[in-house]
């Protein structure tokens, strides 16, 4: 356990040493600060248009109309573009720098080494979308969101990113070419993405097991306000699934030398 | 303390170490010399549990190195040959961190890294960036990052690689040190390394022992004759003649001219006799030049190359 802590903790350290977090989150906040502006833009104009008709005005809604289109931007660009980069170094530079080789000959499980990594890069994540929570803070002060379906869309947002960062794990456990790490998750998670998309032109059976496994579909529902369980569920075992198939792979690296 | 029996290990189809068995005992200096390739570096990885073997059994301090891997990393300080460091962190919150992954409870970790900052000789780079430090300094944590958590057994692969030949002899005697209270494998491909430093030698090549016995028993063991190389002004016929028929010579040759009629002379005597004093006393009395006279013992820098040529001419 000491040394699950003392991974988490360093590679924690080892991230705010380096310039990429800053970059990242300096990047991503600038562009959902953008977002948010223009979907509050578009709110405030869509608001004029209809305040002559109270009929109308019951119908628009704050959180439908700026908190779930951010949610949606923020899983973009937060989970699909920037998880990769965030998660490419974290054990293929530990392989390029012969690292490794200390972790895994210390007495420290294999998993735990895996978990540490997986929390630290977790922490840091969650920490970006964290920073995000200045969004509706800023429409509780001049609004009157409802503040439980943003809750659950940073609960989606939250477990959809732990998701993504295992195959990063996975990915970066493949090589000790951070870049290849980068390609090889950003690919993986694209095509998570557009499962959903292949799933609408396939019938039957086929249909429903790929619209299964979509994470946008997912990830919708919470965007859209809803705690489902059988969700939860999901994205906890693809967190799983996908610790797993890492510690895996470090194992095998060490029978393959 | 450490065991190898018939150890093998393939990568794919390549055999790195075949059928390898080996015994340490406890406080000994083990030296496992072999040039490049050879299979050092697999047998130190699988004795410090970073991979399985394929076939064969090590044990360290009793337990198995791979049904019992925690307990035996918890006993094995290992520094390998590219010394395992973070570049970005300082060297004490480096030797920290090794330090918590060792398992050395919270209340014991200041004293343990203080130890092997003094051991290691580290004071006066202990707040430096470790990536900012000279090889010879990094070198150096790499061993206090082996000692910190005072191993019964230390396995180094190659630790002077590339050092200086002033930190090579600091490095040397930091482990000369260590020796009595821990058990020590050290490897190299440089021969003097090992000698001075090692009490056994274990050689290896292509995978398998070809030797193993203390430095001074390989050399008795395996030089067949000795030899003495003289300088001697004079007829090389008659020197020759002269040389061959006294007793105890086997053979006479020369080796090259080195001009103005002074030849270089090699003569091949039965072992354990010394026949220095009476090869120059008849030199002398013939009257010819004795410009030199030596003793060419086989170092063991011959012995190695004697057995791992052999055993690439054997296959």
């Amino acid at each position: 356990m000491q040394g699950l802590l003392a991974i988490w903790g360093r590679e924690l350290k080892a991230y705010f040493i380096s310039p990429i977090f800053y970059a990242l989150s300096t990047v991503f906040i600038f562009f959902i600060s953008l977002m948010f502006f223009s979907f509050l833009q578009q709110y405030t104009q869509y608001f004029m248009q209809v305040a002559q008709y109270p009929t109308m005005m019951e119908r628009i809604n704050i959180n439908e109309m700026i908190m779930r289109p951010l949610f949606n931007t923020m899983s973009f660009v937060a989970v699909l573009i920037m998880m990769p980069m965030l998660t490419m170094r974290i054990l293929s530079e530990e392989k390029k720098t012969g690292t490794i080789e200390l972790l895994l000959t210390s007495p420290v499980r294999d998993w735990h080494v895996i978990l540490g990594k997986f929390l630290a890069a977790f922490t840091l994540y969650t920490a970006m979308i964290g920073l995000t929570i200045i969004y509706p803070l800023v429409l509780q002060v001049y609004g009157d969101p409802d503040w439980d379906p943003i809750w659950a869309g940073y609960l989606g947002l939250v477990l959809l990113g732990g998701g993504v960062i295992t195959i990063g794990l996975f990915a970066s456990s493949l090589t000790e070419n951070q870049i290849v790490a980068a390609v090889v998750c950003f690919g993986a998670a694209l095509i998570l993405w557009i499962l959903d998309v292949v799933a609408e032109s396939m019938t039957g059976t086929l249909g429903e097991v790929v619209g299964y496994l979509s994470v946008l579909r997912h990830y919708n529902t919470f965007e859209m306000g809803i705690i489902d369980s059988a969700d939860c569920l999901f994205f906890l075992s693809f967190i799983f699934l996908g610790l797993f198939i890492t510690v895996r792979s470090v194992e095998s690296t060490r029978w393959r030398g | 303390m450490i065991e190898v029996k018939d150890l093998t290990k393939k990568y794919g189809n390549f055999t790195a170490v075949r059928d390898v068995s080996f015994e340490v005992e406890k406080g000994e200096i083990l030296g496992f010399l072999g040039p490049n390739a050879a299979g050092k570096t697999t047998t130190m990885r699988v004795l410090t549990c970073f991979m399985p073997a394929t076939a064969g059994t090590a044990r360290v301090a009793g337990f198995d190195t791979f049904s019992q891997s925690l307990d035996v990393r918890r006993r094995v300080g290992y520094l390998p040959e590219n010394v395992p460091l973070y570049l970005d962190m300082r060297v004490r919150p480096y030797l920290e961190f090794i330090a918590k992954i060792k398992d050395i409870p919270s209340r014991d970790r200041k004293k343990a890294v203080n130890r092997v900052i003094e051991l290691a000789a580290l004071e006066e780079v202990e707040h430096r960036i470790v990536g900012h430090c000279s090889k010879g300094y990094r070198q150096r944590v790499g061993l206090a990052q082996a000692l910190i958590h005072d191993p019964d057994v230390l396995i180094l692969d190659e630790p002077t690689n590339g050092l200086d030949p002033k930190q090579i002899n600091e490095v040397r005697e930091v482990i000369k040190g260590l020796a009595g209270d821990h058990t020590i494998i050290l490897s190299s491909h440089i021969l003097p390394e090992v000698s001075k430093t090692c009490e056994r030698v274990v050689i290896i090549d292509q995978g398998r022992i070809v030797a193993g016995d203390t430095p001074a028993n390989l050399d008795a063991q395996l030089r067949g004759s000795q030899s003495i190389s003289a300088q001697i002004r004079g007829p090389v016929s008659e020197v020759m003649d002269l040389l061959k028929e006294k007793d105890g010579v086997v053979d006479v040759k020369t080796r090259s001219s080195l001009g103005d009629g002074l030849w270089q002379y090699e003569i091949d005597v039965v072992p354990g006799r010394d026949l220095r004093s009476e090869v120059a006393t008849s030199v002398v009395g013939s009257n010819w030049d004795l410009v030199e006279l030596t003793t060419a013992g086989m170092s063991l820098e011959e012995i190695f190359l004697e057995l791992t040529t052999q055993e690439e001419e054997g296959d």
